[in-house]
């Protein structure tokens, strides 16, 4: 809904998003190990490794879904991990779009309101935000599915859904969580093609947490996470 | 896949006749296909002719078996320089890396960054190989594709064996 912040001074040149340090553990279990990474302003970062290694935590973290333990993120200037929880979700409505592994559409809902649900719970009025989610259908090469509910979509059907959804207030920074991960591969590339697309128009900057290179090869860099921590960071130095 | 750098790693591990290496090298990299004495005595002697190596002469006598081999500082940068080097994201490149896997474990060099860099060289190549499946006609898509599934395939080895690295070091430590 709001245009990428501008920050003035260094944090932009280092980063739109960084996790530095960044620490957590659910019990005695280290799920991340001073994990520190950052992702540039318009950048697709691909974020890989082994399943368990810590992917989804770092994507949490980074979308202050997650407060870790110890260590900072970072969003355009601001420190986010110190935020309060009201402040953090008004940062995730207002900037940032999410797409999950499955959809996690909301059933009772047809299609359109289901894309439409970020930008009602942001408090947009009911026939601006449908009139918003229906520009998406076109694009998403949804034609004619408005009105259905997700029982009556296919799986590569149900996803796009949802990236519209993830897209429809434009947000920032759009995080995937293995978007693809239940898709066969032909479903999966329309919903990369679609994704990297739309994400490309609008500058946004995308989080793609996938374990699949096919996936991956469709961002700008990678890093990977092993055993909690960035293994590696492919990318040329600033 | 290279003979001479592979010789030259194992001659690294420790000055070794001709028949040592042969062996050494049949037993972690032939796979069936022993290496034929002629061509471990040519390659070291281009080897020696180059300064990679120099032949001592340990024994009294006449004949190449006698000679023990030994790594110059030349030598030992080649293999480094190699090691260093990702492999050209091209199907069937395993032997080659296996190759420098196995002595990177052997030397105590640091085999998962080599791995690390290859799988680098490989995301490189698959982002190349999209952006041209997605730009291009479905001809070009579909040979893309070709690319793209055997550099997957190369992949998930490197990440398996990323995920072994400390037993294979274990089998093929002294
Ligand atoms: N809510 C949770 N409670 C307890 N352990 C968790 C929780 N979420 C993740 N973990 C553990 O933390 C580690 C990292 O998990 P995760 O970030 O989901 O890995 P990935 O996304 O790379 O598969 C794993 O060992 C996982 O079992
Ligand atoms: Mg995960």
């Amino acid at each position: 809904m709001n245009p990428a912040p501008s920050t003035a001074g260094g944090d932009q040149a280092r980063g739109l998003l960084e996790a530095r340090e960044v620490s957590v553990l659910f019990g005695q279990t280290p799920a991340l190990r001073a994990a520190t990474m950052s992702v540039a302003s318009g950048e697709i970062l691909a974020v890989m490794g082994p399943s368990g290694s810590g992917k989804s935590t770092l994507l949490h973290c980074l979308a202050g879904i997650l407060t870790p333990n110890s260590g900072e993120v970072h969003f355009a200037g601001r420190r986010i991990d110190t935020m309060s929880e009201g402040e953090r979700s008004a940062l995730r409505r207002d900037q940032f779009g999410f797409v999950f592994q499955f959809g996690q559409l909301v059933p009772e809902l047809s299609a359109e309101e289901n894309v439409a649900l970020p930008l009602l719970l942001a408090g947009v009025r009911r026939a601006e935000a449908l009139e918003r989610a229906r520009s998406w259908f076109d694009r998403l090469d949804l034609d004619g599915l408005q009105g259905r509910r997700c029982g009556e979509l296919s799986g590569g059907q149900a996803q796009r859904i949802a990236l519209a959804r993830g897209l429809v207030g434009r947000p920032s920074v759009l995080f995937a969580d293995e978007p693809t991960g239940s898709l066969d591969s032909l479903a999966g590339e329309q919903v990369m093609e679609l994704l990297v697309a739309s994400a490309r128009d609008h500058q946004t900057t995308v989080v793609l947490v996938t374990h699949d290179p096919r996936v991956a090869a469709y961002a700008d860099h990678e890093i990977i996470v092993r055993d909690g921590a960035v293994a590696f960071t492919a990318r040329t130095p600033a | 896949m290279s003979v001479p750098l592979t010789l030259l790693g194992l001659l690294e591990r420790e000055p070794s006749h001709g028949y040592d290496l042969k062996r050494e090298y049949d037993t972690f990299f032939g796979r069936g296909k022993p290496l034929p004495f002629g061509q471990v005595y040519a390659t070291l002697s281009r080897l020696a002719r180059d300064g990679s190596v120099v032949a001592a002469e340990a024994e009294p006598g006449a004949g190449p078996d006698r000679k023990r081999y030994v790594i110059t500082e030349q030598g030992v940068s080649e293999i480094e320089t190699w090691l260093t080097e990702p492999v050209a994201a091209e199907p069937h490149l395993q032997t080659v890396l296996f190759v420098k896997v196995v002595l990177a474990l052997m030397s105590g060099r640091p085999a998962e960054r080599y791995l690390d860099t290859q799988r680098a060289e490989h995301m490189r190549r698959m982002r190349e190989l999209t952006e041209l499946r997605r730009g291009g006609s479905l001809v070009d898509a579909l040979l893309a594709d070709h690319g793209l599934f055997h550099l997957e395939a190369d992949l998930r080895w490197i990440d398996l064996t990323t995920a072994r690295l400390d037993a294979l070091a274990r089998e093929v430590g002294r």
